[in-house]
């Protein structure tokens, strides 16, 4: 059966290891055995290695907004000069080609929605590169970051019309750090504080997309996502824990969900979506709001 | 929802809904109509779909889907293009009106040998669509499962019939739903089933008395 809670989680790794637990519960879930169901999860690794080779620097989205970022995030990189280094130079590169390739009807994996898309693949990518890490260990980490996401599914929600973007961004960035984390050797509890973490991090985001169209802030908002779950993840090895439990801040992602304005809940109407220049381009494309 | 449904579908962007669900529209509608890419179609989008569809490629999806192409496919994006070069024409209109569902498309297609159907069928998110109108009759189903629709005049015995050859045929029934315009009128079951039935029991169903037209489609899953 689907993990319910990050608390049954813990409940039932002690007895097993973390990716076990959650394999088996997907075996009864799906009635699949357990070898069935690491194919299909290598599967979706292979599809995300997939997607993220496909980027075209050249293309734009329909709106002629989004496009080309990715390319010149490596570019900046490749002078060696930037802020945060190399290493997260290449996570910021590899959610923005993401966001965009999505926002360009190229081929993609929503993980856990398509416009944030972009989170899981900049925050394992460069992660699996710089360790030398098999395909394996990385597809047991997305079975951790399907729990997380799983719970809040359950409790809360994964879309940015029920309430805001901390639904999309904020769980890829939870799916995420719990996925780091776990890579990062942390055990349950770590995992789950990271992914809690992250949550509280994003919580009241959000969801203004300019037009309607997953292009204006959202690309962007996958290097956000990223960078908040490589926090995360590195808090909560450092042994930092969330103060409130973790089961309780997705209690109140969903009540700051529910308490969030409509016009916030990806209707164009609100945030940078209601801007002059949001207006401007929905007018041009025709949105009829 | 499993994990699967957490990470995954591959697809092609930008939204789950008004692409994705757009091409597995096209590609249930193509399946109903049974006669490969269809000569002409007429699409009607309602709610979300037509305020928001170009940006968000719902008109180019919904062509794909038609084309035979699946959510992964690439050649989504220049779906137009490969139209012409099937030689389908197609037309889009943009409803005022609201649908049951804000992401809902009607589909008027007529195919290479004249048949025409119409499907009307709203997407609900997460790549899921709901078929919840065939040729002018209710009907909810999504086409995961393999699907049997049967118009029928509305008189005793014709469900017996239906019921009776799939058990020949040892097809287990999953779903069935039944709808009539008026009683002795028109009217459909819808039957979800484990497995498909043969393209002889369809056959020998559509020219049983009193059964005017069958319609099936393979399960995706």
């Amino acid at each position: 059966m689907a993990i319910e809670s990050l608390a049954a989680l813990e409940n039932a790794c002690k007895e097993q290891d973390i990716f076990e637990a959650i394999r088996d519960s997907d075996c009864v879930e799906r009635g699949v055995t357990p070898e069935e169901s690491f194919e299909n999860m290598h599967e979706i690794y292979a599809a995300i290695r997939r997607a993220a080779g496909r980027y075209t620097p050249t293309l734009r989205s329909a709106s002629g907004m989004v496009g080309g970022d990715g390319a010149r995030m490596r570019t900046y990189v490749d002078t060696g000069k930037t802020i945060c280094g190399g290493y997260i130079g290449q996570v910021i590169a590899l959610a923005l080609e993401m966001g965009e390739s999505n926002a360009c009807m190229k081929c993609i994996v929503a993980a856990p929605t398509a416009g944030s898309c972009g989170v899981m693949p900049a925050v394992l990518l460069p992660y699996q590169q710089r360790e030398g890490l098999d395909d394996d260990a990385m597809v047991r980490a997305l079975y951790v970051a399907g729990a997380i996401g799983q719970v809040v599914a359950d409790k809360a929600s994964i879309a940015g019309a029920a309430g805001g973007c901390q639904y999309e961004i904020g769980t890829a960035s939870a799916m995420a750090a719990g996925a780091l984390c776990y890579l990062g050797g942390g055990d349950v509890p770590a995992v789950c504080h990271a992914a809690a973490m992250a949550i509280k991090s994003l919580l009241g985001l959000v969801c203004d997309p300019i037009a309607g169209l997953v292009e204006v802030p959202c690309v962007k908002r996958n290097a956000a996502g990223a960078m908040v779950a490589m926090c995360s993840a590195d808090m909560a090895l450092a042994g930092i824990r969330s103060a409130v439990p973790p089961d309780e801040v997705i209690l109140a992602m969903r009540d700051v969900g529910d308490k969030m304005d409509v016009s916030l809940r990806e209707t164009g109407r609100g945030g940078v979506a209601g801007t002059p220049f949001g207006l401007k381009i929905a007018e041009k494309m025709g949105v009829d709001n | 929802m499993n994990l699967f449904d957490i990470l995954g579908p591959e697809m092609v962007g930008p939204s789950s809904s008004h692409t994705a669900g757009a091409v597995r529209i096209g590609l249930t509608a193509r399946r109903l109509l049974g006669e490969g890419t269809p000569r002409s179609a007429e699409i009607t989008l309602y709610g979300s779909f037509a305020a928001t569809g170009q940006g968000h490629g719902t008109d180019r999806a919904l062509i794909a889907g038609l084309l035979g192409y699946k959510p992964v496919d690439e050649r989504i994006s220049d779906s137009f293009t490969w139209a012409k070069g099937h030689a389908m024409v197609f037309q889009f209109n943009r409803s005022k009106l609201s649908a049951e569902h804000p992401n809902t498309a009607r589909l008027d297609l007529v195919g290479k040998s004249g048949k025409t159907l119409s499907v009307t069928a709203c997407s609900l998110g997460g790549g899921r669509i709901m078929v919840t109108e065939l040729n002018g009759l209710r009907a909810k189903f999504s086409g995961d499962l393999p699907t049997l629709i049967v118009q029928n005049a509305d008189q005793p015995g014709r469900v017996g019939i239906v019921a009776n050859l799939l058990a020949k045929e040892n097809v287990n029934i999953a779903t069935l739903q039944m709808y009539r315009d008026h009683p002795g009128g028109n009217a459909v079951m819808i039957i979800e089933t484990d497995k498909p039935v043969s393209k002889e029991a369809i056959d020998c169903l559509s020219r049983t008395e009193g059964i005017i037209r069958v319609t099936s489609i393979g399960g995706e899953r």
